[in-house]
């Protein structure tokens, strides 16, 4: 581990905890509110540690659902997490099983969206010791910075058992966040392509009264005309990474 | 065992093999083909957008153009293009927003 580089990926999610800190403040109200115990809250945050997946099982099981039923709901909404890892993996290939697990179990949002954005331009055919080095590093270092935060915010908010105040629109941080770390991703035509397909998509779905599948939906088909666009943009054919 | 930790441990264990799928397996990815390449390059943008865009036109689950967060999302779309600035973009977003609710915009 690089401590300049654990340091670096820290300095990069840091600014992202505004939008973190108040939402693991609901994560770790909301289901004691719901009566599920302060118990529940940290094991939701540890275990899962998926904050809007956390929330909708928490829905499902304080309405009286199964626990089947809270799981599916949570796992829908986490289904981008596949997207992550494939998009992840290429760069990490030549890491121990170890490391990798360690990627997935810190994998978040934020903590994939900056390191990816961090290791834009480079290599996967990169394998250095040296470079594999910094990524892990990079990438444990916003993970960690983002994990311990969310965990002392849940706990935070189940024991003072009261959320931020209404007037601040904080739950607003959150797409806030998202719209940061894609802002840098658009810099080539078929990217903008698969980010206005993408979000065109997911609103039609959820108009269509699809539920949370929608994100997964529209990101696939983003995907996909992103991919038609590249293939015919000679621009990016130049500059493959 | 109570419902609650069946369905955190069941959400749990489902969420890890998502984040681990393709990450178990890459030592096995001895290189990744071209056109594979051009699909993953199109993963961040698109799963990114399928996040933001909702939370800006249907903030209370209905299409709807003409309200705050929308206003508040678009100018902080500038910020973080012109600035790339992570808190600057997160302060001006919240507060346009603040101001536009404050000013009885909802």
């Amino acid at each position: 581990m690089s401590r300049t580089d654990l340091r670096a990926g820290a300095m990069a999610i840091l600014p992202m905890l505004i939008g973190v800190i108040p939402f693991g403040l609901v994560a770790g109200v909301t289901p004691v509110a719901n009566g599920l115990g302060a118990g529940a809250a940290v094991g939701f945050s540890t275990v899962v540690f998926a904050g809007a997946s956390q929330l909708a099982a928490i829905d499902v099981l304080s309405n009286g659902g199964a626990a089947i039923v809270a799981a599916l709901a949570a796992l829908t909404i986490n289904l981008r997490m596949l997207l992550y890892s494939a998009s992840i993996a290429p760069y990490l290939s030549r890491e121990t099983f170890g490391r990798r697990m360690v990627v997935a179990y810190l994998m978040t949002d934020q903590a994939y969206a900056v390191s990816i954005n961090d290791w834009a331009g480079e290599s996967t055919d990169d394998r250095r010791p040296a470079t594999l080095q910094r990524r892990f590093s990079y990438y444990v270092g916003a993970g960690l910075t983002l994990w311990t935060t969310w965990q002392a915010s849940t706990v935070a908010g189940a024991l003072l058992g009261r959320s931020v105040p209404d007037s601040v629109p904080l739950d607003f941080a959150v797409p806030l966040v998202f719209l940061v770390l894609l802002i840098p991703t658009l810099s080539h035509l078929h990217a903008v392509v698969a980010a206005a397909v993408g979000g065109i998509v997911t609103v039609i779905a959820l108009e269509l009264g699809v539920g949370p599948l929608a994100v997964m939906i529209g990101a696939l088909v983003g995907v996909a005309a992103g991919a038609v666009v590249d293939t015919t943009d000679p621009v990016e054919r130049a500059s493959l990474r | 065992m109570s419902a609650t930790w069946t369905a955190i441990l069941l959400a749990g264990a489902g969420t890890f093999a998502m984040r681990a799928s393709f990450l178990a397996a890459a030592h096995r990815l001895a290189a990744v083909p071209p056109w594979v390449q051009r699909l993953l390059r199109q993963i961040p943008p698109a799963a990114l957008a399928s996040l933001v865009v909702p939370a800006l036109v249907r903030p209370d689950g209905q299409l709807s153009f003409a309200q705050p967060r929308l206003a508040a999302g678009v100018l902080a779309a500038l910020v973080a293009w012109r600035t790339r600035n992570v808190a600057l973009t997160l302060v001006v977003g919240l507060a346009a927003l603040v101001v536009a609710e404050a000013l009885g915009w909802t």
